[in-house]
């Protein structure tokens, strides 16, 4: 019998199975259920079940960060019925509204941990992939399903590998990376394949930046993505872990926290099926801008022509972490906006955010002239926080540019890495960081 | 009427590749629209604005490739299915699209080979199990057979009644 991948493995281990073959059907408990703003209507669909209890509470995981702070009575009200919910069934992992963004939040407070299955309500599930866990959106009816049940069926996805070697140029980001495999793939050139990346490149990027790469993977129809588990990750983890539990450095509880992390990470086998392989050389990568309305409207910024911009936003789950907020100070510390343009520029959650302040970026922003909201998704799908008006173009650091994305149909959305954001809302069209005086 | 009422003819609304969940239910009305009349109203509003008033029970919606790419909203399928939509046909669906559309009842149908038959305002009948559609002027074209995991859960009426069924609830 062949090896198996990292996604052969991780279900298998979610069935109780030792092994399991691509296309296989298994019923799997996840370790970590996600949900969000969508946490009540879930509840109303588990409600159709007469059940009293969820079943697993301790592997539920809520968020509110997809409309906060409320923009509307009705936000406010559903807010409100999932904070009753989770007092109700005694949620742990609650995270209020103005914590951040799930997919950060999650990450930071390693609820979900190497190895592990983590399925959610969310599209970009498969972000957890970064530290060497299994992630996966799924439905709300099949959340509901799982409060009640705590397993549901998946099909055994095949795999592809994504490899990336060499040096990055100066300029060059995760994102680019992303961006450049769904505009030579299209955005569905991952469809159903569990995303494999692999190359000392990976290796390389700090953890931050790897969170891009299988949360952009969303936008390419994969199931799931992951990146092997290694040092930094463990050691991202282990701080986290023993920091939330009391753990002491160098004591046994440490050690034995330690060894549990690294027993439980998950790597492909060598001789494991792989449905096909990628390799990229990061000296060919370039800035790349997505064109409206499509994820895979790709092209080089360096053929982009000239793009005028009405609005940019910095953030999300995919680019608004604190290296992405040091992107742009270091471009706004001596700059201020294009005259008549918006930046929004939103932490994807309070510890970025408090960052940006004890560094002084929060500071430098609002000097440049630009808006700093709340942690959470901000515009990202269009709730509230700097919409765009009708027929506006907006240059943003988000993942989606679908027609509507940001709540106006008529609007352009741009995509790109956070720094090109930063420097477009400086020149009022979208240009090249490099190529700002 | 049965979901998986084995044989129904349906009129055929036609759209193109990558059409994303963004276009067929707007992210903004999620956390706000919660009755059926109000979801079905805004089916594929940003796609095509003629297309919720007029929509008819039973209508057959076709597509390209990677239909219901983007978010996990169900909306992006109850709308179609609180619209009347007795089936999608597709080249390819996006996986929680799929996922979503089987757990709603919807069935979702994968035929390249129809897709390049089908015409908008015409009508197809679509026969499940022989596994295969007829179009108007008598062609016909085969699909893959649906697995019985998949027809339980169709038959039901979707994941939650099934479920209901298995916990006798
Ligand atoms: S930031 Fe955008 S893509 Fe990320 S979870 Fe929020 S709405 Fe979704």
């Amino acid at each position: 019998m062949p090896g198996q991948t990292f996604a052969q493995k991780a279900l298998a281990r979610a069935a109780g199975r030792d092994t399991c073959a691509v296309g296989e059907i298994l019923d799997v408990e996840p370790d970590v259920v996600l949900s969000h703003d969508n946490t009540a209507a879930i509840r109303r669909i588990w409600e159709e079940f007469g059940q009293d209890r969820v079943k697993h509470p301790e592997r539920m995981a809520i968020t509110l960060d997809h409309a906060v702070p409320a923009p509307s009575a009705v936000h406010a009200q559903n807010h409100r019925e999932i904070r009753e919910f989770v007092g109700d069934q005694g949620i742990v992992h609650f995270f209020e509204a103005g914590r951040g963004i799930c997919h950060q939040v999650l990450s930071e407070e390693v609820v979900v941990r190497p190895g592990q299955v983590i399925l959610g309500a969310d599209s970009h599930t498969p972000h957890f992939g970064w530290l060497g866990a299994f992630g996966a959106g799924i439905g709300r009816s099949e959340v509901a399903a799982l409060w009640a049940q705590g397993q549901l069926w998946l099909k055994v996805p095949a795999t592809m590998r994504i490899n990336l070697n060499g040096a990055m140029p100066e300029g060059v980001t995760a994102k680019d990376f992303a961006l450049r495999i769904i505009g030579d793939m299209g955005a569905d050139g991952g469809l159903y394949r569990s995303i494999e990346f692999a190359g000392d490149t990976i290796h390389a990027m700090t953890l931050e930046s790897r969170m891009v790469l299988p949360n952009m993977m969303a936008e390419f129809g994969a199931k799931n993505a992951v990146i092997c588990p290694d040092e930094p990750v463990l050691t991202w983890c282990l701080e986290r872990l023993a920091m939330r539990h009391g753990i002491e450095a160098g004591s046994s509880a440490w050690a034995d926290l330690a060894d549990g992390l690294r027993k439980d990470c998950l790597y492909p086998d060598t001789d494991c099926e792989l449905e096909s392989e990628l390799h990229f050389a990061a000296e060919d990568l370039e800035p790349y801008i997505a064109r409206p309305h499509s994820v895979d409207d790709v092209v080089p910024l360096s053929e982009l022509g000239q793009v005028n911009v009405d609005a940019a936003f910095i953030g999300t789950c995919t680019n608004g972490r604190l290296e992405d907020m040091s992107a742009a100070a270091n471009i706004l510390a001596t700059r201020r906006l294009a005259p008549g343009l918006s930046l929004v520029i939103i932490p994807a959650s309070s510890q970025v955010l408090e960052a940006c302040i004890e560094l002084g970026y929060a500071e430098t922003f609002a000097r440049a002239g630009a808006m700093l909201g709340v942690p959470g998704c901000g515009p990202c799908m269009g709730n509230h926080f700097g919409v765009p008006a009708p027929g506006e173009t907006v240059i943003s650091s988000a993942n989606r540019n679908f027609r509507g994305r940001m709540g106006t149909p008529s609007a352009g959305i741009y995509l790109s890495s956070p720094a090109v954001v930063a420097a477009s809302a400086v020149a009022g069209r979208i240009v090249d960081p490099r190529e700002l005086d | 009427m049965a979901r998986t009422d084995r044989r129904f003819t349906g009129r055929i609304w036609k759209y193109g590749d990558n059409v994303n969940t963004d276009v067929i239910f707007p992210g903004k009305y999620t956390y706000t629209l919660k009755t059926p009349e109000e979801i079905a109203a805004h089916a594929l509003e940003d796609l095509d604005p003629g297309f919720a008033a007029n929509v008819q029970p039973g209508d057959l919606v076709v597509a390209g490739r990677n239909w219901g790419c983007g978010s996990s909203r169900e909306q992006a399928v109850s709308c179609l299915v609180l619209a009347g939509v007795r089936a999608v046909i597709a080249r390819s669906f996006s996986r929680i699209w799929y996922r979503n559309a089987l757990n709603n009842g919807l069935l979702a149908l994968e035929c390249p080979a129809f897709v390049d038959l089908a015409v908008a305002g015409d009508t197809a009948t679509v026969v499940l199990d022989e596994a295969y559609i007829a179009t108007s002027n008598g062609r016909t074209v085969t699909f893959q057979p649906l697995s019985d995991d998949v027809l339980r859960i169709l038959e039901a009426g979707g994941l939650i009644p099934y479920i209901k069924q298995q916990m006798a609830v």
